[in-house]
């Protein structure tokens, strides 16, 4: 199913939104993830608006899908589009990372409606995308789990046992979305450690892949349409992205990953978000 | 002569009967379930097992979720490598996200024998204790195993159970009430506290019974759940004995003695000598041998306590 024209201009003004929310917050906290914030706000908002079966007003419900932020860096886009998505009130987006608030650096399981687990020690999400898909199958509920993880992130091991173990147990009712920004801390992944051939490898652990341009929503929202429509194995959507999405002095450069705007580049920021 | 049993036993078959009782209760393992006796439990659920392979980080993390997907899972490894390797996927997708995962470590203390010191769990209680919201749970027997898997499956939030493979004296009884964070008095005496976790319950009452026919009166607490640590009953016990020893079949470094020093230090502070393992690593050998090694017997017991009494009578 396609994306309908009033929907796709609706999320487009939307995705603007919340990269407003995502400078306005890192630079209210002095510190945050703005860089792979950026890169992934297509995928969420879509994901959230468009395909997720959640009820913000009873966020525990059994029936839910959930989603997994593997990635826990990225709270700035996560909790902009829960907060737009009516989890919690959108004036809280600007208590984030403050000492007495909920909205921590990374995200917590336990305090924040709609966050399904704590997460922020990186490649822990997709093992928990499988255990509810598991426990989902064994009550014959139509639950899906979705997590999201980062390239630089890949390089953890748990990723690839989690992928294992995804595709042995034939868990067609999980979807990881990999944020493929090309950039981690310290510099491009090529330079400190590369993917290779990163399809491949998805491909070759057992996993249906669909490769998208991860910031054209149409791609994007057929890439989720097609994963629920896969059957006896898992999808990977390996979406092309760029870090710093939709700030110019922020585009591709591993120096926003994790730095907050000062006044300035806010106003910068904001003026290239009208 | 008492009855001896292997703790994984009484674990598998306590599991076994839960898991008749309730649908949500499922059971991880990672390439240990014949080792683990998991295996049975698979034999009759086999919707409910799920075998992850050689990967205890992914182990614990699909437990997290199953936990999130409304289930009750045991998460079955060796104890060094669960503890070990996927302390991380303990701390934040278990016990940061206050899920209701119980933590099965296997082949607990000298129980690994020959396997040597890559096998052999001297630190695990020690790493578990740290984990903020983590009940950690040191059962003396295979009786003691089977109310203790039973607690921990009706406790809400996650547990760490450490289960022995090896044959150890059935001590404790049936009609003993088991709860957690409680510790279970068997033996009162003013002379000086005996304090104990896990299989060491055994050597302990021996050495209370050799104390008490040199006319020194142990009291005798068996500590089975180290978190939350019964801090009333230790510090009534050595306010009243004025003298302390802990034995546990882990290293003196963050086990028992740890937790039991830091509990008399700021309730009732009294002399205090821990027997356990010094600060080393295992070696290989059966399981009586590394006992006799690492010399966690009676008589090394006796003498400390002795020494203990002694030294307070010439103050």
């Amino acid at each position: 199913m396609q994306l309908e024209s009033n929907r796709k201009e609706y999320l487009q003004e939307l995705t603007k939104t919340i990269r407003r929310h995502i400078v306005k917050m890192t630079h209210h906290a002095g510190s945050g993830h703005p860089g792979g914030s950026l890169s992934a706000t297509e995928l969420l908002t879509d994901l959230f608006f468009e395909h997720m079966n959640v009820d913000p007003n009873e966020p525990d419900w059994e029936e839910r899908d959930v989603f997994f932020l593997s990635k826990g860096h990225c709270t700035p886009v996560y909790y902009s589009v829960l907060a737009e998505k009516g989890f919690f009130p959108v004036e809280e987006l600007m208590t984030f990372r403050d000492v007495d608030g909920r909205l921590h650096g990374h995200p917590c399981g336990e305090h924040i409606p709609g966050v399904d687990a704590s997460s922020g020690s990186l490649g822990q999400g997709l093992s928990l995308a499988n255990g509810v898909a598991m426990a989902a199958k064994l009550d014959g509920k139509p639950r899906r789990a979705y997590v999201m993880i980062g390239d630089g992130e890949s390089q953890e091991g748990q990723v690839w046992e989690a992928a294992m173990t995804t595709a042995h147990f034939n868990l067609d009712n999980v979807c990881a979305i990999i944020d493929w920004n090309k950039i981690q801390l310290d510099d491009y992944v090529e330079n400190i450690k590369g993917m290779k051939d990163f399809k491949a490898k998805w491909e070759a652990f057992g996993w249906h892949v669909i490769e998208i341009d991860g910031h054209n929503l149409d791609d994007v929202h057929s890439a989720f349409e097609q994963a629920k429509t896969v059957k006896g194995k898992p999808t990977a959507i390996l979406a092309h992205t760029v870090k710093g999405k939709g700030i110019s002095f922020m585009e591709n450069t591993h120096k926003w990953h994790g730095l907050a705007p000062n006044d300035e580049e806010l106003e910068l920021a904001l003026k290239e978000l009208v | 002569m008492a009855v001896q049993k292997a703790p994984r036993e009484g674990f598998s078959e306590a599991l076994i009967r839960l898991g008749h009782q309730h649908e949500d209760l499922v059971v991880l393992d990672a390439d240990c379930a014949k080792s683990n006796m998991t295996n049975f439990f698979k034999d009759q659920f086999p919707n409910r097992f799920f075998n992850v392979g050689i990967s205890e980080c992914d182990l614990v993390g699909t437990a997290a979720g199953l936990a999130i997907g409304g289930k009750i899972p045991f998460a079955n490894a060796y104890a060094n490598f669960l503890t070990g390797r996927a302390y991380d996927q303990m701390r934040i997708s278990v016990c940061y996200s206050n899920n209701n995962v119980k933590i099965v470590g296997h082949n607990a203390g000298t129980s690994a024998a020959q396997e040597g010191a890559t096998h052999l769990p001297l630190e695990d209680i020690s790493l578990m204790r740290s984990l903020p919201r983590m009940t950690v749970i040191v059962p003396a027997d295979s009786l003691e195993m089977e109310k203790a898997v039973e607690a921990a499956y009706y406790h809400e939030g996650p547990v760490y159970l450490r289960v022995g493979k090896l044959p150890v004296p059935i001590v404790t009884k049936k009609e003993d009430r088991f709860q957690i964070g409680k510790a279970i008095k068997y033996r009162d005496g003013n002379d000086v506290t005996l304090i104990s976790t896990g299989i060491m319950l055994d050597e302990t009452f021996k050495a209370a019974e050799a104390l008490g026919k040199k006319g020194i009166q142990a009291d005798v607490l068996h500590i089975h759940t180290i978190k939350p640590i019964d801090v009333e009953a230790i510090a009534t016990s050595a306010a009243k004995t004025k003298r302390v020893v802990t034995i546990e079949e882990h290293s003196i470094i963050g086990g028992l003695g740890s937790a039991v020093a830091e509990v008399l230090s700021e309730h009732c502070p009294v002399p205090l000598k821990r027997i356990g393992t010094q600060d080393r690593f295992g070696v290989s050998g059966k399981m009586h041998e590394l006992l006799d090694f690492f010399e966690l017997r009676a008589a090394r017991i006796t003498a400390t306590a002795e020494k203990l009494v002694d030294s307070a009578l010439i103050k």
